[in-house]
C-alpha cells in the first residue's frame, strides 16, 4: 500500500460554479489549498459549505470552472456511514478493510478519540456524540491526506473537541490538508479562514 | 478485486440479520401452502400448475426486500463514502446484485424442494424447476437492485417497485414457465440467455440510477 501522505496534496479550484436545482450555490469561486493547511470554513446556514465539500469529494458535479485535486479525500459529514446493528469497531473496520489499512492504525484512531471502551457496543446504542466520534475515527484511521470535516464539533464534549483539534494539528504538521466547516473556531493553528457568503464567496487572510 | 467481495458480503450479512432472511422465504412457502387450499386437493391439477405457481411466488418474493437494498445505504452515507473512494456506481450496483443473489437466491433455492413437496410437483419437473429458478435468480436480483435504485426515496416505493418489476420480469417468467413442459431443453437455454442478458445489463441501469439520484 503506497503511503498517499508522501506526495504533497493540494486543492485548486478556479472560477467554479455549482448549481443545485435552479439555485446558484457558488459562483466564480476560487480556492487554493497547499499541503499543511488547516482551513476554517465559515458561513451562514445554507451558504454552501456542505455543497462545497460534496463537490470537492466528487459527489456533485460543478456547473463550470476547473477543479484539480491531488491526494485522496476523507469526508466526515452528517451521515455516519456506519452500520447501526454492528459493533462500532467492526462498523469502522468495514471501511478500513476496504481501504486496506493496517488494523493498528484503526486502534490508534479509536484510542485518540477515547473509543476503545465502546468498540464492542452496537452503533445504534451509542449517543449522538459517541456516534459522531465513531465517524471521526473512520476519518482519522484513513490514510487520505485531505480531510473534509463538516460540523465535526456537533455533539462533542470539551475533552473530545480538544482531542479532535490535537489530531487535526498532527495531521497538518505531517503535511496533510484539513478543511473544517464549523460555527465554532478550531482551537489550534488555523492557517486561514474561508468565509462562504452566497452567492459571492470571498477569502479573508 | 478484494473490496468487491467486502461490499457483496456486507449485503449478505444485512440480508441474513434482522429477519430479512425469513420474510421472503416464509412468503414463498406460504404461497405453496395456501394454493392447494384454494384449488382443492386435486393432485392432477396441482401437478400441472404447481411449477408455474412457484415461478410466480419466487418472483413476488424477490420484491419483498427491495426497500432495504438501496435506500438505507443512501441515507446513511454509505454510497457517498464508496463513491468518494473511487468506486464507480456500476461496480457498487454489481456488488449489491452479487450480494443479493447469495443473500436472497440461495435461501430461496433451499426452500424450493419443500415447496415442491407441498404442491406435489412431479419428479420429472422438479429438477427442471430447480435448475430454472437457479438460472433466473441472478436476473431477479439484478431487477430488484435496479428497481430499488430507481425508487429509493420515493413515496410508495414498494408499490411502484411492483409495477416496474412486472413488465420487466415477463420474459423471464415466460421462458421460465416454458421450461416446465419442454423435453428438448431449448427453453432452459433461452431462459439462461435471457437471464444472462438481464443480469449483465442491470449493473449499468442500477448504476445510472444511483448516479442520477446523487446529483
Amino acid at each position: 500500500m503506497p503511503d498517499s501522505q508522501a506526495a504533497s496534496p493540494n486543492i485548486a479550484l478556479h472560477r467554479v460554479a455549482i448549481i443545485r436545482g435552479s439555485r446558484v450555490i457558488l459562483r466564480d469561486f476560487d480556492l487554493e489549498v497547499e499541503s499543511g493547511e488547516l482551513i476554517w470554513v465559515r458561513g451562514a446556514n445554507g451558504s454552501g459549505k456542505s455543497t462545497l465539500f460534496r463537490a470537492l469529494s466528487g459527489l456533485l458535479s460543478v456547473a463550470s470552472g476547473e477543479v484539480s485535486i491531488s491526494g485522496a479525500i476523507a469526508l466526515c459529514d452528517d451521515n455516519l456511514a456506519l452500520d447501526l446493528d454492528q459493533p462500532l469497531g467492526k462498523a469502522i473496520r468495514f471501511w478500513t478493510g476496504l481501504d486496506g489499512i493496517d488494523p493498528a492504525r484503526l486502534e490508534a484512531a479509536l484510542e485518540t478519540l477515547d473509543l476503545i471502551g465502546l468498540a464492542d457496543l452496537p452503533v445504534r446504542l451509542l449517543s449522538a456524540g459517541q456516534k459522531r466520534r465513531g465517524a471521526l475515527a473512520r476519518l482519522l484511521a484513513s490514510d487520505a491526506p485531505i480531510w473534509l470535516l463538516d460540523e465535526p464539533y456537533n455533539g462533542l464534549d470539551q475533552a473530545n473537541v480538544a482531542r479532535l483539534d490535537a489530531a487535526l494539528s498532527r495531521h497538518t504538521e505531517k503535511g496533510g490538508i484539513a478543511l473544517v466547516a464549523s460555527h465554532i473556531a478550531p482551537t489550534v493553528n488555523v492557517t486561514r479562514s474561508l468565509v462562504i457568503d452566497r452567492p459571492k464567496a470571498e477569502l479573508t487572510a | 478485486m478484494n473490496g468487491f467481495a467486502n461490499i457483496a458480503w456486507r449485503e449478505v450479512r444485512i440480508a441474513w440479520t434482522g429477519g430479512g432472511l425469513w420474510l421472503p422465504i416464509v412468503f414463498y412457502l406460504a404461497v405453496a401452502t395456501l394454493f392447494p387450499f384454494v384449488t382443492g386437493p386435486d393432485k392432477v391439477l396441482l401437478a400441472r400448475v404447481g411449477g408455474s405457481i412457484l415461478w410466480i411466488a419466487a418472483l413476488l418474493a424477490s420484491l419483498l426486500p427491495i426497500e432495504r437494498l438501496v435506500l438505507p445505504d443512501r441515507q446513511s452515507g454509505v454510497l457517498d463514502q464508496l463513491v468518494l473512494r473511487g468506486w464507480a456506481d456500476e461496480w457498487i450496483a454489481a456488488a449489491k446484485i452479487a450480494g443479493h443473489i447469495v443473500g436472497f437466491g440461495i435461501p430461496l433455492l433451499l426452500a424450493t424442494p419443500v415447496a415442491i413437496a407441498l404442491l406435489g410437483v412431479p419428479d420429472a419437473q422438479a429438477k427442471t424447476l430447480i435448475i430454472g429458478l437457479a438460472l433466473a435468480l441472478p436476473a431477479f436480483a439484478g431487477l430488484g437492485v435496479t428497481i430499488a435504485a430507481l425508487t429509493a426515496g420515493l413515496n410508495g416505493a414498494s408499490a411502484l417497485g411492483g409495477l416496474l418489476l412486472v413488465p420487466l420480469a415477463i420474459p423471464i417468467l415466460i421462458f421460465g414457465a416454458g421450461t416446465l413442459d419442454d423435453s428438448a431443453n431449448n427453453a432452459l437455454q433461452l431462459l439462461a440467455a435471457t437471464s444472462l442478458a438481464m443480469t449483465a445489463l442491470s449493473p449499468f441501469a442500477a448504476g445510472a440510477a444511483l448516479r442520477a439520484a446523487r446529483d
